[in-house]
């Protein structure tokens, strides 16, 4: 049994959940699908042992979950979306069962995810995302008293380390590849928004004492079955610093997997969408990261208006259009600050390890032209992260395309392939 | 004689041990935790989550009987079997 | 800009890589043209399974020959080309498809290729996972599996080692002695060999090749599921068919663990993307002989186009233009027959012997409507 849905929205972070709880409220019979196990996205991750979506931020996330929850809104957590059997329906997995989902309208908004570098050891246990430890740590990873080191590139670093020295770790010192030449000028941008500095102040009270290198990067890591220094190289020269985490992403990549897959026009990889969020495929709407990453206030105002404008109320959408041209040029300006420096690219020694599903060196990609050059005769991408890793290092790395997302556009069970298994998913959420 | 097992922790077993977990803790930071290494790489490396938001399958482990499921969005539930792989 | 070489070979697949080895090796200048990378086409889109069939006398022939001149090959070959040679199991459903395996196994065994009959209960014990309620079937050892993709890119780099070139590009014209690419490339050849696959009509035109779709699943690793390449005997009807689409029961152990299933046929369909239908229709097959195949995670499905003729037999040799020479339409046998295709047409470009009949596959057949059956 199918479950209809007038509006489909794909991914309950903030800008999914915009989306759906306006056009909820607008009169819509509305689905939120997401395969996290709790609404919230990444930014928004509720915090171990508590439902909800993680309010410590601020941001508007209490206020939008309140709205959430008092709407009618469908919310199907833990599914995930991997294939369009057939027009205007989706499947999706949980665990071992698979369910279609149909819709008149679909609004995608299935977020962003880190974009990682290799350098030597970055295989380490221990090494992994910014954002990915602090995942961790509201899953419930103890780092009371923890040695970590966050690097990497974005306004991300900045927000993890004061929510792990919140959590009790000794977050030994931040490394932003961003010179201060460069994000000088976003910094000063930041101070016109009076939000801003607030969110501004309260890391950097939360990060005193914290020493914040700019211009830096890690060099490589070290250890045996798992991290115990990292060195980085500091304005040029190296220093090794011991450690028992090593936090490091360089800024976000679009999800934009989903959408291609549908069919939508990609333009330098992101979604190509109007004013209104609507993609050049009719009755499907993208709002959030998959359009450009742009943060959190643009996440919020997209998700409204495609909320708005699939319940059938463009109208209503002006002054937010307006707004969303203020954050659409945040966006434009955080694009540069933290644009990524050539330096980057030549970390890697020969047996640097590129594909981590595949367990392909650096070495090998040498020489091949294109991302399905090296897909077919080194066998990159070919493991289950589908080339989400390592494609979107090898774009910076040589300047590929990985391009082509047949279904399924996340791994998934062969028997989900033929049919929806169980037609009655038993964990529907209506409200809390 | 056994330490009581509070309400709020839940019983699993991971690699054959078993352990008790604070309710609502991930697989892959329960895993970690026990302080293995999650899982060994096509080349026999030891590796352990570098996303933990269900895209990089570092953290993948056979969860009751079915193989290279993503750990970090699996909340830890009574009675799991968990083989690292 | 203007190259000449005594061959030109228009496709690095199997069997394009696989003639510019042999063209090489006998002292030829060779040019190898290739739109996207060596291996990309069929190549990579189909099994990579050397398998001996016996739809007729002639595919016997050419199969088993190939098949010989692999097993000679595979100690040099390298390992990112996985050869494998873990041999073919025919599988047999019922009673009825067991008196065909015993038919093929004494066609098999009179022709000199070791072939043995397993009953139900050693069936189960040489492959667990198969559905014990199946009759038995038949194993020939002499077959193995390899990835392609490594294989082409391996000959014509051994073909670069005697000083053939390739030639990144797309070729737009092709006939009289003369190859013109795209970017307005010319090459003037004594011997233009056709190796394009399905798209072998577009350069020469007139030929009786047709698209063939298929489709394919694999498995994230699951090593020890499955041991052998399982075919089930139905496969010939499947295969042996000149219309419609078809699905039948194909599956490969590959070296990483991962299982590679098929398999799909379709005529008339152009598309490249995937068809839903024909992949549950896939895979509802395979579980019927595979119960537990649902259960495995699924990384990816592809589709490609097979190069098929009206014989179901490959295109071998001249052309009405005395430059242009074929090596196409080898449906689903392209990986086993490339090497016989290649010393084949080798051999009559030399005018030497050739161990087998070249008759059977000359593309004169087709148009003067010759069956060899």
């Amino acid at each position: 049994m199918t479950q209809h849905f007038q509006t489909l929205v794909v991914g309950s972070g903030p800008a999914g959940i915009a989306a759906a709880t306006v056009a909820a409220e607008y009169g819509s019979r509305v689905g939120l699908i997401d395969d996290n196990p709790d609404i919230g996205g990444q930014i928004w991750r509720a915090q171990r042992g508590k439902s909800g979506p993680d309010i410590s931020h601020g941001g508007g996330a209490e206020r939008w979950s309140k709205r959430l929850f008092a709407s009618s809104v469908t919310r199907l957590q833990g599914w995930s979306v991997f294939d369009q059997p057939s027009p205007y329906t989706l499947r999706a997995e949980r665990q071992n069962i698979a369910a279609d989902f149909s819709y008149d309208q679909l609004i995608l908004a299935t977020g962003a995810r880190e974009r990682f570098l290799p350098f030597p050891g970055w295989t380490l246990p221990n090494v992994m995302g910014v954002g990915a430890i602090q995942a961790m740590v509201k899953g419930g990873l103890p780092v009371q008293g923890k040695r970590i080191v966050v690097a990497g590139s974005g306004p991300l670093l900045l927000a993890v380390a004061a929510a792990l020295r919140a959590a009790g770790a000794v977050v030994v010192c931040i490394a932003e590849q961003a010179s201060i030449k460069s994000l000088t000028p976003f910094a000063l941008s930041l101070v016109r928004d009076p939000a801003k500095i607030l969110q501004g102040l309260r890391y950097r009270a939360s990060t005193f004492g914290v020493p914040f290198h700019t211009g830096s990067w890690p060099v490589a890591a070290t250890g045996k079955d798992r991290i115990s220094s990292v060195t980085l190289s500091i304005h040029g020269s190296l220093q090794e610093i011991p450690c028992d985490y090593l936090a490091c992403g360089f800024h976000l990549v679009s999800n934009i997997e989903l959408a291609s897959m549908l069919g939508c026009r990609i333009d330098q990889g992101i979604v190509a969408v109007d004013e209104l969020q609507r993609t050049s495929i009719p009755g499907i709407f993208c709002a959030g990261e998959p359009t450009g990453i742009g943060g959190l206030e643009k996440s919020l105002l997209e998700g409204e208006i495609a909320g708005l404008a699939s319940a059938g109320h463009p109208e209503k959408t002006r002054s937010l259009i307006t707004q969303h041209q203020a954050a659409a040029r945040f966006a434009v300006k955080l694009d540069h600050a933290f644009a990524l420096r050539p330096e980057l690219k030549n970390l890697s020694q020969n047996d640097t390890i590129v594909c981590r599903c595949e367990d392909v060196s650096f070495a090998a990609l040498q020489g091949h032209t294109s991302w399905r050059s090296a897909k077919l005769h080194t066998r990159c991408g070919m493991g289950p992260c589908q080339g989400r890793i390592c494609g979107s290092a090898t774009e910076v790395l040589f300047g590929w395309n990985a391009s082509s997302v047949r279904p399924p556009v996340l791994p998934s069970l062969i028997s989900s392939l033929i049919s929806p298994t169980d037609g009655n998913p038993s964990s529907l959420q209506k409200a809390k | 004689m056994p330490k009581p097992i509070r309400p709020d922790s839940v019983q699993i077993t991971i690699d054959g041990e078993p352990r008790t977990i604070e309710a609502g803790t991930t697989v892959a930071v329960a895993i970690a935790v026990a302080g293995l290494p999650g899982r060994t790489s096509v080349s026999g490396q030891p590796r352990g989550p570098l996303c933990a938001m269900g895209i990089c399958f570092e953290c993948r482990a056979t969860v009751n009987g079915i193989a290279h499921r993503r750990t970090c969005q699996i909340v830890c539930e009574p009675g799991m079997d968990i083989l690292t792989q | 800009m203007i190259r000449t070489c005594d061959v030109a070979i228009l496709g690095c697949g199997i069997v394009g890589s696989a003639c510019a080895l042999e063209c090489a090796r006998a002292g030829m200048s060779v040019i190898v043209i290739e739109q996207d990378t060596p291996g990309s086409g069929a190549t990579a889109a189909g099994m990579g399974h050397i398998v001996v069939m016996d739809d007729s006398p002639a595919q016997f022939a050419l199969t088993s020959y190939s098949q010989m001149l692999w097993r000679q090959l595979s100690p040099e070959l390298p390992a990112n080309v996985e050869y494998h040679a873990c041999g073919t199991i025919w599988v047999a459903a019922d009673d009825e498809e067991l008196a065909e395996a015993h038919r093929k196994q004494t066609y098999y065994t009179t022709r000199g290729l070791p072939a043995e009959m397993l009953d139900s209960a050693q069936l189960r014990e040489a492959e667990p996972n198969l559905n014990p309620s199946l009759a038995g079937g038949l194993r020939v050892l002499s077959d193995a599996v390899l990835y392609s993709p490594s294989a082409a890119a391996y000959f014509m780099q051994q073909a670069q080692q005697c000083s053939a070139r390739l030639l990144y590009g797309r070729c737009v014209q092709a006939s009289h002695g003369e190859v013109r690419l795209e970017d307005g490339t010319t090459l003037h050849a004594k011997i233009i060999i056709n190796a394009t696959g399905a798209l072998s009509p577009d350069l020469t035109p007139g030929i009786l090749v047709k698209k063939r779709k298929g489709h394919l699943i694999i498995t994230d690793r699951y090593p020890g599921f499955l041991n052998h390449q399982l075919v089930e005997l139905g496969y010939l009807k499947s295969a042996h068919s000149t219309i419609g689409d078809s699905v039948a029961f194909n599956v490969q152990p590959r070296k990483t663990g991962q299982l590679l299933i098929g398999s799909s046929r379709q005529y008339d369909a152009e598309d490249s993307g995937v068809d839903h239908a024909i992949i549950a229709s896939m895979i509802e097959r395979a579980a019927l002989y595979m119960p537990k195949l649902p259960s495995l995670s699924a990384l990816r499905i592809w589709s490609g186009f097979r190069a098929a003729t009206p014989d179901k037999l490959p295109l071998i040799g001249p052309t009405e233009d005395p430059t242009v020479f074929l090596a196409t339409g080898h449906e689903g046998l392209g990986i086993t027959t490339s090497l016989a295709t290649a010393r084949l047409l080798l051999d009559h470009l030399l005018k030497r012997p050739s161990a087998i009949p070249l008759a059977p596959y000359l593309p004169s057949r087709v148009a003067a409507g010759v069956a060899h059956a």
